[in-house]
């Protein structure tokens, strides 16, 4: 019965609902599984005919609704708020809505993708339009069944009224409503008359993530599935040169030892490019086992050998090419306005300071895993992905077969930090799945993950400014990373255009170690490093950080400037926000406020960090953090990002190390690496503004400004102007983990 | 390979695996207890803590062969239906960003109010020092903490 009548549907339709901006929408139905809680992954959506559509909505006879959520979901909370658009504007009660998460789907959605702080900034107008199209096209079910005009009927919390005070449920209607022409011009609502955008909605998992069900890739399991384990070269640099698996092969949990690496090198050596495929280009060593225990076990049992393949760098070697970089001259320019060296040659006084960040992995806390199938008719890929449609084409591409027969789903991810915007992982589970015909999952060792990432590159800037007349005249940022650069946008944010000469550079190092995106990707130590070295300049101006920031906010308010991306009134109110709750310089005396203050990823942020020493050592007691991302979707959700984001932005600038020695990285788990704790977590007190602008994004904002309010608070706590992260190493400190 | 009787949630189970098979394994693979978490395998995250005769154990270092005549509870066994004081306080809270370690931080802070349910806030932050969550909803944590134990304590 449903697939007629989707049929029907499709038929009549389809074009027109493609023409939405958001692709289009769909009404199905379903008697029987709309309203029934999904507890075995994948998400069977076979019976909807999903491919001749887009399905964002089903809605049932008895009036439940089903949403899909498109996005991957990596604990930013776009699994709720995505939705919530949806639900808004469809004018349902919450309670009503079931929320799903959505597969692959090129055709239908647009940006499956979980990255950028982008979710929402980019589907805000789109979803609630999906939303609004379908109330419209129940209410004229509804007016023709009642045979009266729809501009007489209205629609509220999923019953629609007509004049006479006649009433029809969604569910009601949803048949007659599904076979109708889709409206063109529907009207959103006004920000005054939202009843679920703006209120806090508890995640949508929450009730399945206490008590323990599987949601996560690592959680995914299928009849006849093995398990599969990588061997990958232990440095960078080094390819595999031989192996032996005797003792694994002996094991009884073994199935098999096999090699996989030759399908990547083919594809990239035919000159494809996939930029989310960022691995090693060795052979690899994969041990395929009854349970991961054994796979794990069979790892260990395996002998390897390695050899040179190109140079086993260290970060001592880093270190002195960056600084060699930034000493010379081969840099881009990203932007230049008017004379730097002039200003600097006619200065009363020039400051200069280099900034020092390590490499990072991103530990997520569900290591690396994925599961793939490939069989003669198709590709199954399920698991964590932050770019699905990437990880579907790239495999598509690697075991030549059409994109048609590759399907890919995406799970609940135990974290992302743009870890999983790379499909390394992805491709390997599909080149072993490839080679042995049954379903298996891949699965890293937390060492694997560890020491196999493809980190936050180690960068240093230098900033040099110049002073005359008690004024700023000069400005010249230069970067220099491994494997990494400042993009333009960046060089066009705060101070451009206020001070008079001012200039970006940028010089990268290539190297052997992969690198990649990580939380904030290059803000989450330009922010730092900048309002560091505006600490510095306010104290050489002898005024007050906050009033060098706003003099200079002064000065860019009526400069009309396609290039600068952020409102400077916008940022001037979230400052005086912070100002203001956080009491700024009216604290108790062995309290020490540093402040900073970035346009994160198109969100206004403005923090004030807060320590003390205890037996000596800087201890962050408290940040408070003014944001202004327009309408705050979720409330709830949103201030978790906020303080999720600010104290993984401290414990990162405080503790975090990753060094390489010939190649090999120095840490592989948490008794060497230290991830924030408990017991060293300030207090988040978060403060929105309130304001109906179009919103945007929080899963990265509040992260970046931390660290710089973190070393100025330290600097007056002690006078010791810090300038490598992390802090606590550069101290001269190595604290004890305190487990 | 030698099996093993295991009581888990008030239920016997029996297994037949490697002695040395971690107790996490053993529930994800063998038992389909998907609930505890893989994190770090040493020990250090939290990710994998269930309660061993009620005490808050890290599953990734207890080999199967230590977990006979035991009384072994995994967050799928807290409570018949999510209601444990604990798992209320996480949702009302709000507390799960990415969520995944959520069940050994649940695991971990229902084993501490059992013995010390009237905690303050420092003993709180000592308590969960060793649940690592990647996400930091440390704040959220702390709070659930202490509407937890204002539950367990009415």
């Amino acid at each position: 019965m449903e697939n007629k009548q989707n049929s029907t549907f499709s038929r009549r339709s389809f074009l027109k609902t493609s023409a939405l901006a958001s692709g289009g929408m769909l009404i199905g139905f379903n008697l029987f599984n709309a309203c029934k809680s999904e507890v075995k992954l994948p998400i069977d959506l076979s019976k909807l005919n999903y491919n001749d559509f887009n399905a964002y909505i089903k809605i049932s006879p008895e009036g439940k609704v089903t949403i899909f959520s498109p996005n991957p979901e990596i604990g930013q909370g776009v699994k709720t708020s995505m939705p919530m658009l949806i639900a808004e504007e469809l004018d349902v009660l919450w309670e009503d809505v079931f929320v799903v998460q959505g597969k692959l789907d090129t055709k239908n959605y647009n940006r499956q993708i979980a990255g950028g702080s982008g979710s929402i900034r980019a589907s805000w107008k789109p979803l609630r339009e999906t939303g609004a199209t379908a109330k419209q096209m129940l209410i004229n079910a509804a007016a023709a069944k009642w045979g009266v005009p729809a501009s007489e009927c209205s629609a509220k919390a999923g019953v629609i009224t007509n004049a006479n005070g006649d009433k029809l449920g969604y569910g009601d209607v949803v048949l007659e409503a599904a076979t109708l022409e889709v409206p063109e011009n529907v009207t959103l609502k006004d920000p005054k008359d939202f009843t679920i955008i703006g209120k806090g909605k508890l995640n949508v998992d929450v009730d399945k993530i206490i008590t323990g069900k599987p949601l996560f890739g690592l959680d995914y399991k299928e009849e006849g599935m093995l398990y599969a384990s990588i061997i990958r070269p232990p440095a960078f640099g080094q390819i595999l040169e031989s192996f032996d698996a005797t003792q694994a092969k002996a094991l009884p949990g073994v199935v098999d030892v096999i090699t996989i690496g030759t399908k990547i090198r083919d594809y990239e050596n035919s000159g494809k490019q996939n930029w989310t495929l960022v691995t090693s280009n060795s052979d690899k060593v994969v041990v395929i086992a009854k349970t991961t225990w054994d796979a794990f076990k069979g790892i260990k049992a395996i002998k390897t050998t390695w050899k040179e393949d190109s140079q086993l760098e260290s970060t001592e070697d880093h270190d002195k090419v960056l600084f060699d970089l930034l000493d010379g001259d081969k840099f881009e320019t990203r932007r230049s306005d008017g004379d730097v060296k002039k200003a600097f040659s006619e200065a009363d006084k020039v400051i200069e300071r280099t900034y020092e960040a390590p490499f990072l992995p991103h530990n997520t806390l569900e290591p690396m895993n994925f599961f793939a199938h490939v069989t003669n008719e198709k590709v199954r890929l399920i698991g964590n992905m932050q770019t699905p449609a990437a990880a579907a084409k790239m495999v598509s591409e690697v075991l030549e077969r059409p994109i048609e027969e590759v399907s890919a789903e995406i799970t609940r991810m135990g974290g992302g930090f743009g870890r999983r915007l790379y499909n390394d992982f992805v491709m390997e589970a599909a080149e072993i799945a490839d080679a042995i015909r049954k379903p298996i999952k891949m699965v890293s060792s937390r060492e694997a993950d560890m020491t196999t990432g493809v980190y936050r590159p180690c960068v240093k800037y230098r900033f040099t400014a110049s002073i005359k007349n008690g004024k700023l005249t000069g400005y010249h940022l230069k970067g220099a990373g491994v494997n990494a650069s400042i993009p333009t946008p960046m060089a066009n944010y705060f101070p451009a255009g206020a001070i008079e000469n001012y200039q970006v550079d940028a010089a990268t190092y290539k190297s052997n170690i992969t690198t990649g995106a990580w939380r904030a990707p290059v803000t989450h130590f330009l922010a730092s490093a900048e309002q560091s070295f505006f600490n510095v300049l306010a104290e050489e101006l002898q005024i007050d950080h906050v009033q060098l920031y706003l003099d200079l906010l002064e000065n860019l308010k009526d400069v009309n400037d396609k290039r600068m991306k952020f409102d400077p009134k916008r940022m001037e109110d979230v400052i005086k926000l912070v100002v203001d709750k956080s009491h700024w310089g009216k604290t108790k005396p062995d309290v020490y406020q540093g402040f900073s203050a970035y346009f994160s990823h198109n969100t206004h942020v403005a923090e004030v960090a807060e320590i003390v020493l205890e037996n000596g050592l800087p201890v962050v007691k408290k940040v408070t953090c003014a944001i202004d991302c327009g309408i705050v979707v979720n409330p709830l959700g949103a201030m978790n990002q906020a303080k999720g984001g600010v104290i993984d932005g401290v414990g990162h600038a405080m503790y975090a190390d990753f060094s390489i020695k010939n190649g090999k990285p120095q840490s592989n788990n948490f008794n060497t690496y230290q991830l924030i704790r408990m017991a060293q977590t300030p207090k988040v007190d978060v403060h929105f503004v309130q304001n109906n602008i179009a919103p945007t994004g929080l899963g990265e904002p509040t992260l970046p400004p931390v660290g710089g309010a973190i070393a100025n608070a330290i600097y007056q706590a002690t006078g010791a102007r810090l300038t490598k992260q992390p802090y606590m190493a550069n101290l001269g400190i190595t604290e004890e983990l305190k487990v | 390979m030698p099996t093993f009787n295991l009581k888990i949630n008030n239920q016997n189970h029996s297994v037949e695996v490697d002695e040395d098979t971690p107790l996490l394994w053993v529930l994800r693979d063998h038992l389909n207890l998907l609930g505890t978490k893989y994190g770090c395998g040493i020990g250090q995250c939290g990710a994998c803590t269930v309660h061993i005769d009620g005490v808050a154990t890290r599953s990734c270092l207890l080999q199967v062969q230590f977990a006979k005549d035991v009384e072994i509870t995994t967050i799928e066994g807290l409570s018949e239906k999510g209601e444990h004081p604990v798992q209320i306080a996480w949702k009302e809270i709000d507390v799960p960003q990415c969520g995944y370690c959520q069940a050994g931080q649940i695991m971990t802070v229902s084993a501490f109010l059992n013995k010390n349910p009237k905690p303050n806030t420092s003993e709180i932050r000592n308590a969960m020092n060793g649940n690592i969550c990647r996400c930091a909803s440390y704040n959220s944590i702390e709070e659930a903490v202490k509407v937890a134990a204002d539950k367990l304590n009415h």
